[in-house]
């Protein structure tokens, strides 16, 4: 066979064999992946989404530190029993500023996509100090040392500026006040106007119970509360054929 | 002096980490840069005790096989400690008590669990047995002197500064690339330093052609390191600090992850072990591989068709359905190559097939084949968009990963080593080959026991959130679909304690035959093998 003649070729050359390889196994990434930089429906706006707060950021930094994305997906799939358990459908445009996306994989757990506002944040705080308690079935760890911990994330405004630099359009006022958001947001005596113009939607006021205190609860709760509750599905036009 | 510049050169990166938890700018980096101080300085004392003052002696054998020993031992050390960690977690979904907040929460443990197996066990195993085989098939030194010493090291350290990274809570949540940018830029040097060596052996082999392990060999590493690299670009929020956010978000970022995910499976877990199998398989039947056209073939077919993949793994959420299509027709397709593997191997014992019965290293490697064969058979099933609605986010993932991970991954690994052991070490024989049965039989009663009850479990789990009454109710609440997995994940956590009993069993083996000791026991099919078929023999 002629085309096996050739390929003593490759077998004699490791250049040729390496070069080759490295072809070929590009070539189906480049086709996938490039074009969703690009196409309508991976990249459209939709009215309501924003970048996250100060806080919620600081949450969803610690959402990734305890590993709860190996357990909750945030990506709700367009079935009758996804969307009657959880919400609508999530949207492509609902993680266009999560670096990294959260969907997950698995669920041990419920999907978490719009768990937003669907308990109180003493629930919240329950459940995460003993989820026992609250569900009486549930497999989850208990997380009651982010009650304790002091939310101690460092320079925040160096956070948002890293977003920047991956592309979510935090503004300069919002890095100049992101230190001063962070505690404000948890603090129900703080002048809030700032964050409710810098960040339409975010929930206010103390959420672990403790307002004298900023802790990881705090933070870990407010991005919680945030979960799905930005786009407002009532008013939201589907276009054709997005899916 | 030896290892001088060596020296100098651990006792200068042992400063940087010393810097680095000074200037840390959150507590778990700071926590990280101590565990890299106290690695550092541990090894700097290591080398400067072991230094010489004479020239060292010339190294004149032909191969050299110092790294290739060590990494027969971690990837033994690695193995149970993987498989413990798993079984661990297993316990921690069956029993939540079981987690200790914050450090041994199933969150951070998972990923200790899957890094371990994955990048731990199976990493050592696929350079330990690359620099075995690469060695052996181009007739040649390894490339670059003690660039393998390096290689190897290096990546312990990789998994040393991953695995505490985890439990301290250093993660990017990638799933299978969960370390930190600045654990990722090492890895990625030590990843360039491993191509370097192999490629430099096969450049200077003294044999006209390449052998077929090292193509798959090879395309591992190059692809890995593809992947690798973009999966990871991200933008620190400081440079002495933790946290960084990657350069894609949401449905870009997804794909980027999962074209990542699936052909770490794709490339590390199948490509890199069917290297072994190319060379391992042949070597203990005595037998010549089955066919090389087809190999070529299915080379070339599965290297191109695996990266479509990986699109199966985000079936129904926001990814567009036309890449979602390809990712499972491409899925589909690449049932074919995976097979013509399978075939290849399974077809190389012919002639030989009665050495299934009296050497239990082949019939390890025949189960680890045919494993393969189930495994790869299953993937494009479950690629399928219907099944996939039901099977995605349920236990039927986990079943199907570890039918292929304990049942190819493992097996073929154990298989591998038992060949390499004795013979890296100069043994006549291996300590006990009544002990390689026992380890086959457990390993395979392991498996065999939590696929099946990760399928019952993973597919009733799916039918239960489905589910609907008559009045067109949701019938089950989500805690009661956790309720019912309950005796299921009993059952998965014993079915990993059976596995892992194989693998301690082994570790004793090799242990003793590394120390030189020999069982005195009969020979497997002894009575059985011999000519007088159906005698009896006098009792």
């Amino acid at each position: 066979m002629a085309l096996l003649e050739k390929h003593r070729k490759i077998e004699r050359n490791a250049t040729l064999l390496l070069v080759g390889s490295l072809f070929v196994v590009s070539i189906g990434g480049i086709v996938e992946i490039a074009p969703l930089f690009y196409l309508e429906n991976t990249i459209e706006k939709v009215e309501g989404m924003r970048p996250y707060s100060p806080l919620e950021l600081a949450g969803r930094g610690i959402y990734i530190r305890e590993g709860c994305y190996t357990c909750h997906s945030q990506m709700i799939r367009p079935f009758r029993d996804e969307v009657e358990r959880y919400g609508h459908y999530s949207l492509a445009a609902e993680s266009m500023y999560d670096h990294p996306f959260q969907w997950g994989s698995k669920r041990t757990g419920p999907d978490l996509a719009r768990v937003g506002d669907r308990y109180s944040n003493e629930w919240h705080v329950q459940h995460l100090i003993e989820p026992r308690s609250v569900v009486p079935e549930s497999v989850m760890p208990s997380y009651g040392f982010l009650k304790d911990k002091p939310l101690a994330i460092g320079n925040i405004g160096a956070h948002l500026v890293a977003n920047r630099r991956v592309g979510v359009p935090y503004t300069d006022e919002m890095i100049e006040n992101a230190g001063a958001d962070l505690g404000a947001q948890a603090d129900p005596d703080a002048d809030t106007s700032g964050i409710e113009a810098r960040y339409p939607g975010a929930r206010l006021g103390d959420f672990d119970g403790n307002p004298a205190r900023l802790t990881e609860m705090d933070a870990l709760v407010a991005y919680l509360q945030v979960l799905g509750t930005l786009v407002d599905f009532t008013t939201y036009d589907e276009p054709e054929g997005s899916r | 002096m030896t290892n001088g510049p060596y020296i100098v050169g651990l006792g200068v990166f042992a400063l940087v980490a010393l810097l680095g938890a000074a200037f840390a700018a959150d507590q778990p980096f700071a926590q990280h840069m101590w565990i890299l101080f106290f690695v550092l300085v541990g090894a700097t004392f290591v080398l400067m005790r072991q230094a010489r003052f004479s020239p060292a002696a010339a190294d004149a054998s032909a191969y050299m096989d110092g790294p290739v020993r060590y990494g027969a031992i971690a990837t033994i050390f690695w193995g149970v400690v993987g498989l413990s960690v798993g079984v661990a977690v297993a316990l921690q979904l069956a029993f939540p008590d079981l987690n200790v907040e914050p450090w041994f929460n199933f969150g951070r443990m998972r990923p200790l669990h899957t890094s371990a197996v994955i990048f731990a066990f199976g990493g050592n195993a696929l350079i330990a047995t690359s620099f075995y085989v690469v060695q052996r098939t181009s007739r040649a030194r390894l490339f670059g002197g003690d660039l393998a010493w390096f290689v190897f090291w290096g990546y312990q350290l990789f998994i040393v500064m991953a695995a505490t990274g985890y439990l301290l809570g250093i993660t990017q949540s990638r799933e299978y690339a969960e370390p930190e940018w600045y654990v990722d830029i090492w890895l990625t040097i030590v990843w360039v330093a491993y191509l370097a060596v192999f490629l430099g052996t096969i450049l200077k082999r003294r044999e006209p052609h390449i052998y077929v392990a090292n193509w798959f060999y090879l395309a591992f590493i190059v692809t890995i390191a593809m992947l690798h690299v973009v999966n990871n670009l991200a933008v620190p929020a400081s440079f002495v600090g933790s946290q960084s956010y990657s350069l894609f978000a949401g449905v870009q970022d997804a794909l980027t992850q999962w074209w990542y995910g699936h052909n770490a499976v794709g490339f590390f877990l199948t490509a890199g072990f069917l290297g072994m199998m190319y060379y391992f398989v042949p070597k203990q039947a005595g037998r010549p591989v089955y066919s090389y056209r087809l190999s070529i073939i299915h080379f070339w077919a599965l290297i191109f068709l695996y990266i479509w993949a990986g699109p199966h793994h985000l079936h129904y959420t926001a990814l567009p359905d036309w890449a979602q299509t390809l990712g499972m027709v491409f899925s589909v397709m690449l049932w074919m190559p995976s097979w013509g593997g399978m075939i290849n191997g399974l077809m190389t014992l012919s002639g030989a097939w009665d050495k299934i019965r009296t050497d239990p290293i082949i019939r390890m490697m025949v189960a680890a084949i045919a494993f393969y064969g189930m495994a790869t058979f299953e993937g494009p099933v479950m690629s399928i968009k219907a099944v996939n609605s039901l099977s995605h986010y349920t236990d039927w993932t986990i079943g199907h990963v570890h039918s292929g991970a304990l049942g190819w991954n493992g097996l073929i690994t154990f298989a591998a080593l038992y060949f390499m052991v004795p013979r890296l070490w100069g043994r006549a024989r291996l300590y006990s080959e009544r002990l390689v049965v026992w380890h086959f039989w457990l390993a395979m009663v392991g498996i065999v026991l939590y696929a099946a009850v990760m399928w019952v479990s993973g597919i009733m789990q799916g039918l239960m959130w489905r589910e609907y009454d008559e009045q067109g109710f949701l019938v089950y609440s989500f805690a009661e679909t956790v309720e019912a997995m309950f005796p299921y994940y009993l059952a998965r956590a014993l079915g990993g304690l059976l596995y892992l009993s194989g693998a301690v069993i082994m570790a004793y083996n090799l242990t003793m035959t590394i120390l030189g000791r020999q069982r005195d026991e009969e020979p497997i099919g002894g009575r059985a093998a011999s000519p007088l078929t159906g005698a009896v023999p006098a009792a």
